[in-house]
């Protein structure tokens, strides 16, 4: 390749990769086009990388946690619910919350693509992503739960739920024992993204 | 809790996926029908290995993009060629620390 040679000595600018200049392709073309607003590419980036992760999930579930109206609410009608919140869905989707409990393990898997409660959570980790997972989460989703050390009794069902591009699912942990008097935001530090999508439990303080 | 990943592993994973969001926003198509689109071209990747969800899963998501463009006639196949060959040009010819910009 005729870019091998060392970072401090460039004649010229860092060749991007070439999907990366295929993309600056398409927004060249559709901004050139009046079709998509550049700004408004950026902001959508800074929005996903800054202010939208697994906390506004974490926020919800402690609620759910400490608020026994808010919590039936959630259940009956999570995307209302999750909207006056402001983690408003941007591709229109539905919200379902499912909870944990002693009986039943919830788990969530796109077995399509990738879809995923995005107010919610954020961008899915690469394993979300990946065939393997995908495949896995509802063939073996025992043994995908052992390998996220998550071994469970085989007296808890484990129910698998299948997202798409209109319905998402957002699992509620069951609160660890001994947290009785925490805070909303101690309670909050507890809840984790796997947690949410049922790869994992809630952190036992 | 374990140290954050970062939310995309590569600038350009993030502007794909700005582009698509800012599309579908702005009433170019249906979220469901980029799904459905997106869930086609992962399958057909995904036949002769397995995809990691990383590099490869935004892989196809640019394939099924520029193939969406291609068919709406909004970013036809010739001139995304013509204008990617434009940017290696710019990027080849800028003096390093120099923005890039197409002529």
């Amino acid at each position: 390749m005729p870019h091998d040679h060392s970072d401090h000595d460039h004649p010229h600018a860092l060749l991007p990769s070439d999907p990366a200049l295929r993309v600056k392709a398409l927004e060249t073309i559709l901004t050139r086009k009046g079709l998509i607003d550049p700004a408004a590419l950026d902001e959508i980036i800074e929005t996903y990388e800054t202010k939208i992760g697994p906390r506004n999930g974490a926020h919800v579930v402690a609620r759910a946690w400490l608020e026994p109206d808010f919590r039936a609410a959630l259940l009956r009608d999570a995307t209302a619910v999750v909207c006056d919140l402001g983690y408003y869905g941007r591709q229109g989707e539905h919200m379902v919350a499912v909870e944990n409990t002693a009986q039943t393990h919830n788990m969530v898997v796109c077995t399509l693509c990738s879809c995923y409660p995005w107010p919610l959570l954020g961008i899915p980790p690469g394993w979300y992503k990946s065939d393997a997972y995908r495949a896995r989460a509802v063939r073996e989703p025992r043994k995908v739960l052992a390998e996220f050390g998550v071994t469970l009794p085989e007296s808890v069902a484990v129910r698998v739920w299948d997202s798409t591009a209109e319905m998402r699912y957002l699992v509620i942990p069951q609160r660890p024992e001994g947290t009785e008097g925490f805070t909303q935001a101690q309670l909050m530090d507890l809840i984790t993204r796997d947690s949410m999508i049922g790869t994992g439990l809630a952190v036992v303080p | 809790m374990s140290a954050p990943e970062p939310v995309f592993e590569a600038p350009w994973h993030a502007q794909v996926f700005a582009l698509t969001v800012h599309l579908n926003e702005s009433g170019r198509f249906e979220w469901s029908d980029w799904a459905e689109r997106f869930g086609a071209t992962l399958q057909r990747h995904g036949v002769g290995k397995e995809l990691n969800g990383g590099e490869d899963y935004f892989n196809a998501w640019l394939e099924t993009l520029e193939t969406y463009l291609a068919e709406t006639g909004d970013a036809d196949t010739a001139l995304v060629n013509q204008t990617r060959d434009a940017w290696e040009k710019a990027y080849l010819s800028t003096q390093h620390g120099q923005p890039v910009t197409l002529e």
